[in-house]
């Protein structure tokens, strides 16, 4: 189908080099990482130069995106390369200084997108983090030998522990407000209320207090679990790493166990797209068109098979690829705004893998994490803030897990016709194991309202056909082969035509329904109104605070409330 | 405000005994702050009577009081310079408004830290020095290293005033941990570097009165330039007392090097060891102590480039050096110059003027400092000697700021890791320095006799000879211990 060129009235970002996410541990700018026995240390160490972009120092272990990418390859890697580590101990090889939060002049030289998403990447990498307590037994704890301010605390609270050095001037800190008339953008404020119940009258104080809380009032307030005297610090947080330590992870997690190296997915990135083994990115205009292959083969035989080449195995391989180019989609290709979501191959292999995936998950740690794996990527879908429509075509396999790109899309629609017969259905990924962020199954939250509908659907046995499909309200729409064509064209050109903001805006609202969670509340509350604020005169205009950060000015406010 | 109430139970010109809730609150941490002098202040001497001078009012004659006193019984007191009406915030966006009497809502946090950080320093330094009694070169050096301990007493006292009067329960909190942390421990330190470092030799002693008060001096100097009054007046009468530190810091080495220059013309050699094998001070070693001292105190001034200094200043909190000698009180359009690290090398950027402010305060120090080492090589040149003393540039042996990264020579030439362990022995006192400097630290405690390293000073204090009976020993007193007679006469 054809899509008329869009005509592109403002483009927002300048010809950047794109981002590439990812990296391994010899390319490590940032960070220094060490396992020994169970424990692993995390040193934080920014590289002052070593910024993503010109423009500004990354001082005081103040990070940038690249910084980032790196945290979040460290956290894949631990999973997967790491199965005997029961600990991760987060610290910082900086003197006097944990982490001063994200560098406010990246922020500033960076359009509004970017921030967007260089906030979203951080929340979702910091999620990632705390999943892997709940996910892989892999308890972390901040070691916050130094200042820890905005985003450095950010991170420590998204440790199961913080460990705060008691020296008379460390310090944890959320400056944002008081100081850069902005919010803490990575969970700060919901975390402090919500992770760790800090009474909303004292967060109200800590987070306009720009010096933060030390010593014995941080952990009064539990600001910080643990503070210790600087004599006693390093002994403490080894003691306590062991302490939490004790005893074998789950699912085979043992210190014996071996790793699964990851390897890189050598994608190819033209500016026509991004093409992987089993995914590929293309584009026409500003619609782009993700296409997911179904296994060629079916799962290995038991879960230590799947050691023997581990980087080929379809389901892990198919969620990296994924989540890479959701990532690439993000950053690098800001005006693609309508995604549509295709699959090709043989539903069968798919939902074989998927029987597996639910046979070994519970036992093999390996297994599970590839099920992780795919659960992340489904939420980055999620998250996406571009329109997607699912286009279930024949020759399509979006059975079992790979059904879920379709729940996950604001639309779908499902071919009927009966000389080429779709079909889909569902697996055990659909039933629990591939939860929203709001805590529910995809399936759940789109049948919120009506409970039998969810009912009738997940009894159902063996494929719906096309009409069958409509009917159960597992997909929008079944037009016949005569109205495909223009139905989807018609929907598409329509979408491209509406405000990119206001579909964001819609579509975030849409998608998730249902229970609040942290999570949810990082994205769809904190996320909404920082990108508000971010807005604001008050933040970015000429006198805003975030504009004169550093700057002789002080910072001129518009005192009108909404 | 503005009398003088000398006989309360804390001296004073605030009209204490108007707000009951401020003198009591006061009250209950006086005798924390004595057992804190107890623990923390001069070690060995608290029974002697020691002849100090008291602050007794705040005018420009007569301000001080001499007599012979036990410490703990010193008369600690709040004084304020005299409240000017029609005073206006000299500096910033908000030039020209009446002074705040209150604190300003918005600047309370910034203001503590200010108070917080400048008071820290007092106690410190009287804790850094706190076993110098027992080595000092004279009865008249002793009582003077008392007099400062006394009198930076006095100034956590003030700084203490604003904490209790302005800052609420926050600041009553900072006011306990002010006595609470402790120079050079690992677990509570003091909040600057310099005051962490050990103050073990009279020579490190004159130094720091010299280098480190004089950072004092120029913070009290930018502070009294404060748009919150009293801060300013606080502020201004501690520099009264200040000058005295600094003094006995500057006449003090002053008289190491005469000392040292008498020793070179009588022996007819500069060879150190020589002068070493005569009981003085080579003046190579002086220099050495004298570039550790300097380079350490220059850090006080934070970094080159900061926006927690031009806030400062944009809110009237801090203002600069002189304040009045300049014709544009808002600092918004000018620009500094400043010489940056770049590539290995140095080369100047151009920063706005308010982000500059340390810098701009660290000048008008450098520079007095120029004039303290000016008078020194006069005396050299007096005793007619070619030898002359100089101050390291200022990017020397940093640890705070931009230059902290790399490493520097004497002259401020960055120079590689190997060039610097190769050279910083000719730079910095060496193991074998301090311990000869230490073999030299014996008391000589009796009036009238003094060490061999240092030459006496031109007169005694407040119209008395050098040879007077500064201190009267108590029985108990560590320089009865250390052989020295106790005194009769005490009253
Ligand atoms: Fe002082
Ligand atoms: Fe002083």
């Amino acid at each position: 189908m054809r899509v008329n060129p869009p005509t592109i009235t403002s483009s927002e970002a300048p010809a950047l080099a794109p981002v590439r996410f990812e990296t391994s541990p010899a390319a490590y700018k940032h960070w220094t990482f060490e396992v020994e026995g169970g424990i692993a240390r995390l040193g934080m160490r920014v590289s002052e130069n070593d910024g993503l972009r010109e423009g500004y120092e990354l001082k005081l272990n103040s990070y940038d995106l690249s910084v980032d990418i790196e945290l979040a390859d460290v956290v894949q890697r631990l999973r997967y390369e790491h199965p005997g580590v029961r600990v991760l101990v987060i610290e910082s090889m900086v003197p006097r200084i944990f982490c001063a939060g994200a560098n406010i002049n990246m922020l500033g030289g960076s359009t509004h997108a970017f921030k967007v998403n260089f906030c979203k990447f951080t929340n979702e990498t910091r999620l990632y983090l705390e999943a892997m307590s709940a996910e892989c037994g892999i308890r972390t704890v901040a070691s916050l030998n130094g200042t820890c301010a905005g985003g450095g605390y950010e991170l420590a609270m998204a440790c199961d522990e913080i460990i705060l050095q008691d020296d008379g001037n460390t310090a944890v800190s959320l400056p944002e407000v008081p100081l850069l008339a902005v919010l803490p953008g990575t969970g700060g404020l919901t975390r402090l209320v919500d992770k760790r119940k800090v009474r909303r009258d004292l967060a109200d104080v800590f987070s306009t207090v720009a010096e933060g809380i030390k010593g014995r009032r941080a952990e009064e307030w539990n600001l910080v679990d643990k503070v210790v005297p600087s004599s006693r610090f390093r002994e403490y947080v080894t003691d306590r790493a062991a302490e939490l330590g004790e005893g074998e992870g789950p699912r085979g997690r043992t210190p014996t166990a071996d790793g699964v190296s990851i390897e890189p997915l050598a994608g190819e990135y033209t500016d026509e797209g991004v093409t992987h083994r089993h995914v590929a990115l293309t584009f026409e205009g500003r619609v782009g068109t993700i296409t997911v292959q179904a296994p060629k083969q079916g799962p290995p035989a038991d879960a230590a098979a799947a050691r023997a080449n581990p980087n080929d195995l379809w389901f892990w391989r198919m969620a990296r690829e994924l989540d890479d180019v959701l990532l690439d989609l993000r950053f690098n290709r800001p005006e693609v705004g309508t995604l549509l979501v295709k699959t090709e191959g043989d539903a069968s292999q798919v939902l074989a893998w998927d029987a597996f995936i639910a046979e070994h998950e519970g036992s093999d740690w390996f297994v599970h994490e590839m099920l992780c794996a795919y659960k992340r990527c489904c939420k980055r879908l999620d998250l996406t803030a571009r329109s997607l429509f699912a286009l279930i075509e024949p020759g399509s396999c979006f059975s079992g897990s790979l059904f879920e790109l379709t729940l996950a899309c604001d639309r779908s629609y499902m071919l009927d016709d009966p000389d080429h017969p779709i079909q889909i259905e569902l697996s055990a990924m659909n039933r629990g194991p591939l939860p929203m962020s709001n805590g529910l199954t995809r399936l759940q939250t789109r049948f919120l309202g009506s409970p039998e509908t969810l009912e009738a659907a997940l009894a159902h046995e063996g494929p719906w056909d096309s009409r069958a499909a409509e009917e159960a309200g597992v997909v929008t729409i079944s037009p016949d082969d005569i109205d495909w064509d223009d139905e989807v064209r018609i929907a598409i050109e329509e979408r491209a035509s509406l405000s990119p903001d206001a579909l964001t805006g819609m579509e975030a609202n849409l998608r998730f329904a249902g229970p609040e969670t942290l999570e949810t509340k990082i994205f769809g509350r904190l996320s909404a109104w920082q990108n508000w604020i971010f807005q604001r005169p008050n933040a970015v205009g000429e006198q805003g605070a975030l504009t004169l950060y550093g700057r002789p000015e002080r910072p001129v406010f518009n005192w009108s409330r909404t | 405000m503005g009398n003088v109430d000398l006989n309360a139970r804390i001296p004073n010109n605030v009209a204490l005994n108007e707000d009951r809730r401020l003198q009591r609150a006061l009250e209950a941490w006086q005798p924390k702050y004595i057992d804190w002098w107890l623990e923390m202040g001069p070690e060995g001497f608290q029974a002697d009577e020691v002849y100090l001078r008291t602050a007794v009012d705040v005018g420009r004659d007569g301000w001080a009081h001499f007599d012979h006193v036990k410490m703990p019984d010193y008369r600690w007191g709040i004084f304020l310079s005299p409240q000017d009406k029609e005073r206006v915030v000299p500096c910033g966006d908000h030039f020209g408004d009446k002074a705040w009497q209150q604190v300003p809502g918005e600047y309370r946090n910034m203001l503590r830290r200010i108070i917080v950080t400048q008071g820290d320093t007092e106690p410190a330094s009287v804790e850094q020095q706190r076993l110098l009694g027992r080595t000092a070169p004279s009865q008249y050096d002793m009582r003077n290293l008392f007099q400062v301990n006394v009198e930076e007493g006095r100034h956590l006292w003030a700084m203490v005033y604003l904490l209790h009067t302005f800052f609420g329960r926050d600041g009553r909190e900072e006011a306990e941990d002010l006595l609470r942390r402790r120079s050079g421990d690992v677990d509570s330190p003091r909040i600057l570097g310099t005051f962490n470092e050990p103050v073990e030799d009279w020579l490190s002693f004159f130094m720091f009165t010299t280098f480190t008060d004089r950072d004092g001096k120029f913070q009290l100097l930018a502070l009294a330039e404060s748009g919150f009054d009293p801060l300013s007046r606080t502020t201004r009468f501690m520099l009264t007392e200040e000058a005295h530190h600094m003094f006995v810091g500057e006449t003090g080495v002053g008289r190491i090097i005469e000392r040292a220059a008498d020793l070179m013309n009588e022996l007819g050699t500069d060879e150190p060891d020589k002068i070493r094998a005569a009981g003085g001070i080579d003046l190579p070693t002086i220099q050495r102590w004298l570039n550790r001292w300097y380079s350490s105190s220059v850090n006080l001034f934070g970094g080159e480039q900061s926006s927690n200094a031009a806030t400062y200043f944009a809110s009237g909190l801090k203002g600069r050096y002189k304040e009045d000698k300049y014709e544009d009180h808002v600092a918004l359009e000018g620009i500094y110059s400043m010489p940056m690290p770049k590539n290995g090398g140095i080369s100047d950027e151009e920063v706005p003027l308010r982000n500059a402010m340390n810098e701009l305060l660290r000048d008008g120090y450098i520079g007095d400092c120029e004039f303290v080492i000016g008078r020194w090589n006069r005396t050299l040149e007096k005793a007619g000697r070619p030898e002359r003393m100089f101050l390291p540039h200022r990017r020397f042996n940093r640890e705070v700021g931009i230059y902290a990264a790399g490493d520097y020579d004497i002259e401020g030439n960055p120079i590689s890791d190997a060039e610097w362990a190769a050279k910083v022995d000719g730079w910095l006192p060496g193991e074998a320095d301090m311990d000869y400097v230490k073999s030299l630290m014996k008391p000589c405690l009796e009036h009238g006799k003094i060490a061999s390293w240092i030459a006496p000073p031109k007169k005694g204090i407040n119209g008395n000879p050098f040879e007077w009976e500064y201190v009267r020993y108590d029985g108990s007193s560590a320089g009865v211990a250390l052989g020295a007679t106790p005194s009769l006469t005490g009253d």
